[in-house]
C-alpha cells in the first residue's frame, strides 16, 4: 500500500487568510479610518506608544486591518517602522514649551498657572451610558458647533514647571547635567547596565499592562517606591529637524501629543555632619498620546531603577526586558509553533530511562 | 610558632561600609565609637587587621556579635569588597602577590583550590537543589576533571570520610539534618586538597551532641591531612577545644592574640578578661 | 526596484540598506569568532518574534539575485512557518526557491540540519530561540556574559554530571551544547543530537540568528564543534534504530512520529520532507 506524505502547507495557510478576511468584513456597517481615528483616540494613543510610532491614520489603518487587535495593531507599526528610511533626529524639545491641554499636580494645592482639568476620566462615573448608543452625527455636529461657540479655540497653555519650583528653592536632588546623546534602541541592542536614555525609551514603548503591573508592585510594598505625583502635563510639542544645508534654520514637522508625568520621592543625602539633609528626587515618564497610567507607571519605574533593593522594579534586567510587547507575544505566541523534533528528542530520553 | 613562612599573611585589612570622611580615616582608634564614625557615620567592620597563619596551625577568633570575625573570613573569601589591605597566600605564587589585587579568575581560582569555607548557613556554602555528590563535584570540575565516574568516586569517598552514607549522596542536602549538612559542607571545601580552611561559626545552632560530633571531625581531619585552618566562634569552649592560637576581635579590630591557653587561663586585654570571665 | 506588496513599496530584501550593512558585519565578526554570541540591533519584521526573525534577517542580509532559497522548520519545506517565510522572502527579492538542498545556495532551518551533507558554496541558517546555554546557570546577560569572557562553563558541566547522577546518563534533549573551536560553548539551537556531529569540520557555514534576544554567532566551514560530554559517558544521539521511513524506506535518519488516527498505527516518516521525496523520486542524494 502506498502512503501518499501530506503536504497542503501553503493551501492551508491562504485559506486561513480569506478566512481572516470574512471575520474583519462581518457584519454590513463600514469601518472607517476617520471613524477609528477621530472617535477611538484613546485606542490609537496606546496603539501608537507601544509602536513607538506617531501616525494615527497607520493607527487606525492597523486596527482595521486586524479587527482591532492591540497586538497586531502595535506589530503591524513596528514592522512599518522597520522599513522607513532613517534621516534625522529631531531636535529636543522642552516640555517647557509644551501648549498644555491638561495639566495638574497632586503635590500641592495650587500651582503657578493653576490645575487645568483638561478632558480626563478621572472625574466621570462609569456609568454604562444607554443614551448614546444610538446618537447621530447630525446630534454631535450640532452640540459641537455650539460648544466652540461658547469656547474659542482650546485653549493651549504653557507654564514653568512644579518642580522648577523646588529647584528653586534648593529643595531638588542634584543630578548631574548629561549632554550625551541619547541612545537609539531601535537601531542597537540594549546595552547593560543601560544608560537612563535607553531606559526610558525601552518604557516609553513597553506593554503597557506590563509597565503600569510591575509599578503597581512597588506601590504595594514590592519595593520602596511610593511617590506623589509632582506634575502631570499632557500637551502639543512642535517637532523640528535642522535644516542640513543652512545652520541655525529649522523645519517645522509637525505636532505630537505627549503626556510627562514628573513624581517626586524623598531622597537622602549623606552628609559630612550632624543629620542627612533629605531632598526631593524625581522619577521621569513621558509617553506619545494621552496615557496618562503608563507616564505615572514609568515615572515610578525610573525611579526604582535608580535605587538599590531587592525587589523586581530594582532589578534592571527584570523591568527593561521583559515588556516589550512583539518580543513578550511573538515567544508566547511562538509556543504553537510545531515542536515535534525536539519533543521526540526529550521522549527519546524518557524511553531510555524506562529502558534502563 | 618557630620561623617558619606564614601560610597565610594578612596586613592592614580594612572593611568600611559607608564614604568615610577625613576624620575617621586618618583619625585612627581615637575618633570611633564602637567601630563608628559618629562624623560621617560610617561602620569600621575591620580596621587595620592583620595577623599570620601557620602551616598546620588551628587559628581561633573569638569576640561577640558585631567584632569583625565574620566578616574577617568573608573578606579573604572574596564574599565581600574590601576597602583596603593586603594578604598573601604562600602556595599561591610564593605568597608575593596580594590576592586582593587579583582578577576575578583568578579569586576563583583561589576559592576552588587554596581556601575551602564553610559557611554557618549551610545555603551559603551548597547548591541545596543539586545532589550531595554533585555539590561536592562541583569542585572537581573546577578542578579540571571530566571523567564522571572519577568524580563520583572521590565524592562518595570525601563525603564516606564525614560519615555521610554512601546511600545517602544522590540525595539533596536539603532533605539533610543541620549537622549532616556542615559535614557535606565540608567534604566540599575540601574537595581539592587546599591547605587552608576557614571555618565561620560551622557548629553555632546545632545541637550540643550533634556539635560534638562534627568538632571531633574536623579535629580527625586536622589531624590526618595537617591543613591549616582558621575557626571563628562566639562559643569560648569551641576555641578551646580546637585552637592552638587565639586572638580576640572588638569592633573590627584584634585586641588581643597568643596561646590559646594563655589567653583563657590568663587575659591581659581588660574586654578579653570580662569575656573569658562571662563565657566560661 | 521596489517590491510591492500591500499596495506599499519595499527594498530588495525587505530591510533597507543600511540593516542589511549592519547586519553583515555582525555575520563578519560572528564568522571571525566561532560560537561568539555578537550583539547585534535586531529590526522588527512582520513576522513575530520567536518565529524566525534572527534567521531571517540574516538570510535577507546574505541572499542575492542569483542565490536559490530553502526553508524547512522540523525538516520540512511544507510546514506553515516555513511556507510563511519563503513567502515574504520571496515576495521582496524575486529570488529561486527550491526543495532539493542540493541546490540551494542558502537554506534556512529551524530546528533541523538538512540530512543531505552541505557543501563549501552553501550556507545554513538555523532559528535560535535561546543563544545562551548558561542562561540555566544565571538568568542575568551581564553574569553570563564575563562567565563566556572568562570560559567558565562550569556550571553546564554541573548540569550534566547532575543528569548522570539522577539518570545515569546525561538528559539533555535537543539544543545540547556544544564546545566550538576549543573557546566558546555555545547552543546550537534546538536541533536533535542527531544532528549535532553535523556541524563538526562542516564543509559549509553555519550561521544563527536570534531575533528576539538580538545575537548572531556563526561556525564557519572546518571548524572543530565538540558536544559536551564526559569521557566516561560519551555523547549520544537518539536512538533510531529498527526504524525505517514508511514512505522512502530510508534507515539512519531522523524520523517524525506519527500517529494514524485511522488505522490506529504508529510508524515513523522521514522529518526532511525533501530527502524523502528525493528518495521516492529516485533522485540521487549526497550523504557522504
Amino acid at each position: 500500500m502506498a502512503y501518499v506524505a501530506v503536504t497542503g502547507g501553503q493551501e492551508a495557510i491562504e485559506a486561513s487568510i480569506k478566512l481572516l478576511k470574512y471575520y474583519r468584513t462581518d457584519g454590513d456597517k463600514n469601518l472607517e479610518i476617520e471613524a477609528i481615528k477621530d472617535k477611538m483616540k484613546l485606542l490609537i494613543d496606546r496603539v501608537m506608544s507601544e509602536a513607538g510610532l506617531y501616525a494615527p491614520t497607520y493607527a487606525a489603518l492597523a486596527l482595521k486591518q486586524c479587527e482591532g487587535s492591540l497586538e497586531e495593531a502595535v506589530f503591524i507599526l513596528r514592522a512599518y517602522r522597520s522599513t522607513l528610511t532613517r534621516n534625522h533626529y529631531s531636535k529636543t524639545m522642552s516640555s517647557v514649551d509644551m501648549r498644555m491641554i491638561r495639566r495638574i499636580s497632586a503635590a500641592f494645592k495650587d500651582i503657578p498657572g493653576g490645575q487645568i482639568l483638561g478632558p480626563s476620566y478621572d472625574y466621570v462615573h462609569r456609568l454604562l451610558d444607554f443614551g448614546i448608543m444610538d446618537e447621530t452625527e447630525e446630534e454631535n455636529e450640532k452640540w459641537r458647533n455650539s460648544y466652540e461657540q461658547c469656547h474659542q479655540e482650546e485653549e493651549k497653555y504653557t507654564f514653568p514647571r512644579v518642580s522648577d519650583i523646588l529647584r528653586e528653592e534648593d529643595l531638588l536632588e542634584e543630578i548631574a547635567e548629561e549632554h550625551r546623546e541619547a541612545f537609539d534602541i531601535t537601531l542597537n541592542k540594549l546595552p547593560l547596565p543601560a544608560p537612563r536614555s535607553a531606559r526610558l525609551q525601552t518604557m516609553a514603548r513597553a506593554d503597557t499592562g506590563y509597565i503600569s503591573g510591575l509599578a503597581y508592585s512597588s506601590l504595594r510594598g514590592f519595593g520602596a517606591v511610593h511617590p506623589t505625583v509632582g506634575e502631570l502635563r499632557t500637551g502639543w510639542l512642535s517637532v523640528e529637524v535642522s535644516y542640513v544645508l543652512e545652520e541655525g534654520q529649522d523645519i517645522y514637522v509637525g505636532d505630537i501629543l505627549v503626556t510627562e508625568v514628573e513624581s517626586f520621592v524623598s531622597a537622602s543625602k549623606k552628609k559630612t555632619k550632624e543629620h542627612d539633609e533629605m531632598k526631593v528626587g524625581i522619577g521621569y515618564g513621558c509617553v506619545l498620546g494621552r496615557n496618562e497610567t503608563k507616564a505615572i507607571s514609568i515615572s515610578i519605574l525610573d525611579r526604582a531603577l535608580r535605587v538599590a533593593g531587592e525587589a523586581p522594579v530594582n532589578d534592571e534586567e527584570f523591568v527593561l526586558l521583559h515588556g516589550d510587547c512583539l518580543e513578550m507575544n511573538g515567544f508566547l505566541s511562538h509556543l504553537k509553533l510545531p515542536h515535534y523534533v525536539t519533543f521526540q528528542s526529550k521522549l527519546d530520553q524518557l524511553r531510555k530511562k524506562k529502558e534502563d | 610558632m618557630n620561623d617558619t613562612k606564614p601560610i597565610l599573611s594578612v596586613r592592614d585589612l580594612a572593611v568600611r561600609f559607608g564614604e568615610g570622611c577625613d576624620i575617621c580615616i586618618n583619625g585612627g582608634d581615637a575618633v570611633l565609637d564602637k567601630g563608628h564614625c559618629p562624623y560621617c557615620h560610617s561602620v569600621w567592620a575591620l580596621n587595620k587587621v592583620s595577623f599570620d597563619l601557620y602551616p598546620g596551625e588551628i587559628l581561633g577568633i573569638v569576640g561577640e556579635s558585631g567584632s569583625g570575625k565574620s566578616t574577617l573570613l568573608k573578606a579573604l573569601y572574596f564574599d565581600m569588597e574590601i576597602t583596603e589591605g593586603e594578604a598573601y597566600i604562600s602556595q599561591f605564587k610564593e605568597g608575593k602577590t596580594n590576592i586582593f589585587e587579583l582578577s576575578s579568575q583568578q579569586k576563583r581560582h583561589i576559592r576552588n583550590h587554596k581556601m575551602g569555607m564553610v559557611y554557618q548557613n549551610p545555603i551559603m556554602g551548597l547548591r541545596m537543589n543539586f545532589s550531595s555528590s554533585a555539590n561536592v563535584a562541583e569542585k572537581l570540575i573546577a578542578a579540571g576533571i571530566r571523567n564522571a565516574g572519577k568524580m563520583t568516586e572521590r565524592a562518595k569517598y570525601l563525603l564516606n570520610h564525614v560519615e555521610v552514607p554512601a546511600s545517602r549522596i544522590k540525595e539533596e542536602p536539603r532533605n539533610f539534618s543541620g549537622g549532616m549538612q556542615q559535614r557535606v559542607q565540608i567534604s566540599k571545601a575540601l574537595a581539592n586538597n587546599p591547605p587552608i580552611l576557614l571555618l565561620d561559626e560551622v557548629t553555632t545552632g546545632l545541637d550540643l551532641s550533634v556539635q560534638a560530633r562534627v568538632l571531633d571531625l574536623i579535629k580527625r581531619i586536622h589531624q590526618e591531612l595537617g591543613i591549616s585552618m582558621v575557626v571563628v566562634s562566639h562559643d569560648l569552649s569551641v576555641i578551646r577545644m580546637m585552637a592552638d592560637r587565639t586572638m580576640v576581635m572588638l569592633n573590627g579590630r584584634i585586641i588581643e592574640e597568643g596561646l590559646t591557653d594563655q589567653i583563657l587561663e590568663d587575659p591581659i586585654d581588660e574586654y578579653t578578661q570580662i569575656l573569658v570571665h562571662s563565657l566560661l | 526596484m521596489a517590491y510591492n506588496i500591500s499596495n506599499q513599496h519595499y527594498n530588495f530584501a525587505f530591510l533597507d540598506e543600511g540593516a542589511k550593512r549592519e547586519i553583515r558585519r555582525s555575520i563578519l565578526k560572528a564568522v571571525a569568532i566561532p560560537g561568539y554570541q555578537v550583539p547585534f540591533g535586531s529590526r522588527e519584521l512582520p513576522i513575530g518574534r520567536g518565529w524566525g526573525t534572527g534567521g531571517l534577517q540574516i538570510t535577507l542580509s546574505i541572499i542575492g539575485k542569483d542565490d536559490c532559497l530553502k526553508v524547512i522548520d522540523q525538516g520540512s519545506d511544507d510546514s506553515v512557518n516555513a511556507v510563511s517565510i519563503r513567502k515574504l522572502v520571496t515576495a521582496t527579492t524575486g529570488v529561486e526557491t527550491t526543495t532539493d538542498t542540493n541546490a540551494a545556495t542558502i537554506i534556512q532551518s529551524r530546528h533541523r540540519v538538512p540530512e543531505e551533507k552541505m557543501r563549501n558554496d552553501q550556507v545554513l541558517v538555523l532559528q535560535v530561540p535561546n543563544p545562551e546555554p548558561l542562561r540555566s546557570v544565571s538568568p542575568k546577560e551581564t553574569v553570563s556574559r564575563n562567565l563566556h569572557a572568562e570560559a567558565e562553563y562550569s556550571g553546564i558541566w554541573l548540569r550534566l554530571y547532575e543528569g548522570i547522577v539522577k539518570y545515569g546518563r546525561t538528559v539533555i534533549g535537543a539544543d545540547h551544547p556544544v564546545m566550538v573551536s576549543g573557546r566558546y560553548v555555545m547552543n546550537p539551537s534546538p536541533i536533535p543530537r542527531f544532528d549535532n556531529p553535523k556541524l563538526h569540520q562542516a564543509e559549509c557555514l553555519y550561521l544563527f540568528g536570534a531575533g528576539r534576544e538580538k545575537k548572531i554567532y556563526a561556525v564557519p566551514p572546518y571548524t572543530d564543534v565538540v558536544s559536551l560530554a564526559y569521557e566516561d559517558h560519551p555523547f549520544a544521539i537518539e536512538n533510531v534504530k529498527g526504524r525505517s521511513c514508511r514512505l522512502c524506506g530510508a534507515t539512519d535518519v531522523y524520523y517524525d512520529e506519527i500517529f494514524d488516527s485511522e488505522t490506529n498505527e504508529h510508524y515513523f516518516q522521514c522529518s526532511d520532507s525533501g530527502f524523502c521525496e528525493k528518495r521516492r523520486n529516485g533522485t540521487e542524494v549526497n550523504l557522504s
